[in-house]
């Protein structure tokens, strides 16, 4: 019962521009931006109330019967640094600008996941916004039951709520926790207490340049 | 998107009613219903996983895996640490092959960065992740006597691992979580002597999944207590997002060694992914088996052709990752794991997601156990194959 089959098939540009056109032409405007990486990767962003719309069309009408990940991203640059300030001294300014990665959008979270095609071996991030008003989207259930832990897991760390979710209990954390650990304006603990010794680096790497001096 | 669910319906309940012809029975009878507590410490959940099962008789009739009793936050950590500093973290996802966690994360690095390691740096890499691979589910394959009863099969899995951590050791100096990869190659070379000893390792390792086959797979209990049972079909699994053996033994060809271009050294080896059409526990560890010789014959081979040259790229001493996102998965010996890097052009990742191979692997759990008798609940968990450490994160 071993294969001898398909000596790996390598997806091509092409295969990803013809993703990108296949999703515009099923959800119209509702596919806000795309980003094809040569070689690597594709990206797309549909709007918020296509969100489940978009998983229908991907698993549905284009093959792509795999679920891999639904997580979120929080944009927000942290108010409190990479944590390597010293917690007696005053803080340093720092740049708050939101920008948000590939395939643009306009709000601080955003919802990020993959899927892919078990047969083109081809797979597709897709993101949506999520207001801060009110950060609801349309839980993936009815399509990829495998959504379900990932969306409670999405819940509790970002605070994302998923309609028509059946049972949005924490996974991890206790059910009385306070906050959502993955936002950004969630400070880390540790770090506040105590300043973290290993920002600085000191193991020379082999190969590399030999200039003196610490990594900050 | 009800159809999907009829779907599943249908297929649930032909599997409840050819598992338990009798559950009629139960309904006559009225039994009494109980709730069933297995773990936090239980053996048959390598870690710290509590699962609660409502039983009707022997039958249990709903069922969740409780997680979070390992949980780490390491997509926080991530956060205030630098790209070198990331990989001792992930070393302790999946403690027992855990140099294939660090595989992906600083693939997803160097794509970001543009670079490749050199190909011995490639060809070293693919050689110590087929190692962890085979310290990982060699245990599995001990451990999956004593779920059954059987305690010698762990005790020989726990002699012939040793040889394979012994060799992770000399080369890397850890035996568990070596951190030996960096961003644009590795951090030494192989030790002397290192061909010669694995090659002889490799044998033994072909001999233990002989004695295994022999000693498990050909048992009449061992078959009877896993053929049937705990089917998964192929659509439910890949929309739940199982991955790695667990897929394969639903009859889904698909392996990330083979399927995509990786800077690895797989397609050059001559190696073969097996896949099993039934989906069942015994399927799953069928599979299994033949993976750990699939590998023993990959690091044959990779020790053969070794390319000589650097083993570490020209990287600036301080690493900066430009601004991008990446997403790079590898086959792990649990499944898929995958890392989808955030870089705002600092020393450190602005997001990681970590996506591994248990969480999703066990999420189908609540779906599988329904209708199944208790004994059976072993050994589904057993064939499913997790470790905490890969669901908790």
């Amino acid at each position: 019962m071993s294969s001898d089959a398909p000596v790996a098939e390598i997806p091509g540009d092409l295969l990803r521009e013809g993703i990108v056109d296949g999703l515009r032409a099923h959800l119209g405007e509702a596919l806000l931006d795309s980003l094809v990486k040569p070689g690597d990767d594709v990206w797309v962003r549909v709007r918020t109330d296509a969100w489940r719309e978009a998983a229908r069309v991907l698993r549905h009408e284009m093959g792509f019967d795999y679920f891999c990940f639904v997580s979120a991203v929080d944009w927000m640059p942290s108010p409190y640094g990479k944590g390597e300030d010293d917690p007696t001294e005053p803080t340093p300014e720092r740049d708050d600008t939101i920008r948000q990665g590939y395939a643009g959008g306009e709000t601080r979270l955003q919802m990020l996941a993959r899927v892919t095609s078990s047969t083109r071996h081809v797979g597709v991030n897709v993101k949506c916004d999520v207001s801060d008003e009110t950060p609801v989207v349309e839980s993936w259930i009815p399509v990829y039951a495998g959504a379900n832990w990932h969306e409670r897991e999405t819940h509790e760390m970002f605070g994302i709520g998923f309609a028509g979710h059946p049972d949005l209990r924490n996974i991890y954390l206790p059910t009385e926790f306070e906050g959502h650990p993955l936002r950004k304006d969630y400070p880390l603990l540790a770090r506040m207490v105590k300043p973290w010794p290993g920002i600085v680096d000191v193991e020379p790497l082999p190969g590399g340049d030999d200039e003196e001096g610490d990594a900050e | 998107m009800t159809s999907t669910e009829s779907l599943i319906d249908r297929r649930q309940m032909a599997y409840i009613a050819a598992q338990a012809s009798d559950a009629r029975l139960n309904v006559e009878l009225e039994t009494e219903g109980m709730t069933l507590n297995i773990g936090p410490q239980h053996p048959a959940t390598h870690g710290t996983l509590r699962i609660i099962a409502r039983l009707d008789g022997e039958q249990v009739v709903w069922a969740e895996p409780s997680c979070g009793y390992m949980h780490r936050g390491y997509e926080k950590l991530t956060e205030v640490r630098t790209y070198p500093q990331v990989t001792a973290l992930v070393n302790r996802i999946d403690w027992l092959g855990s140099f294939a966690n660090e595989v992906p994360f600083i693939l997803a690095a160097e794509k970001l960065m543009g670079i490749e390691a050199p190909p011995r740096a490639q060809h070293i890499r693919t050689i110590l992740f087929e190692l962890s691979r085979i310290a990982n589910v060699s245990l599995f394959l001990g451990d999956l006597g004593v779920q059954l009863g059987a305690i010698t099969p762990v005790f020989m899995a726990f002699r012939d691992r040793e040889y394979v951590l012994n060799l992770i050791e000399g080369a890397t100096g850890g035996r568990f979580h070596p951190n030996f990869d960096r961003i644009g190659g590795l951090k030494d070379d192989l030790p002397a002597g290192f061909v010669d000893e694995t090659r002889a390792v490799m044998k033994k390792l072909r001999n233990f999944c002989d004695e295994i086959e022999n000693l498990l797979f050909g048992n009449e209990i061992f078959q009877s207590r896993t053929r049937g049972i705990g089917v998964i079909p192929k659509d439910v699994a890949l929309q739940y997002g199982l991955s790695g053996a667990n897929l394969r033994a639903s009859g889904v060809d698909w392996d990330l060694r083979r399927d995509q271009s990786l800077p690895m050294a797989w397609n050059k080896a001559d190696w073969k992914v097996w896949t099993h059409p039934d989906g069942d526990s015994f399927a799953r560890c069928w599979v299994r088996l033949q993976e750990v010789r699939e590998s023993t014959r990959i690091v044959d081979q990779l020790l053969e052709s070794i390319p000589s040259g650097p083993i570490m790229a020209k990287v600036p001493r301080i690493i900066k990752v430009p601004e991008g996102e990446a997403w790079v998965s590898t086959e792990n010996p649990l499944g898929e794991m995958g890392y989808y890097v955030v870089s705002k052009g600092d020393l450190g990742p602005f997001r990681t997601k970590i996506r591994s191979a248990s969480f999703n692997n066990i999420s189908i759990v609540p779906w599988l156990l329904k209708g199944v008798y208790v004994p059976d609940i072993v050994t589904i968990l057993a064939s499913l194959y997790f470790i905490l450490g890969d669901i908790d994160r």
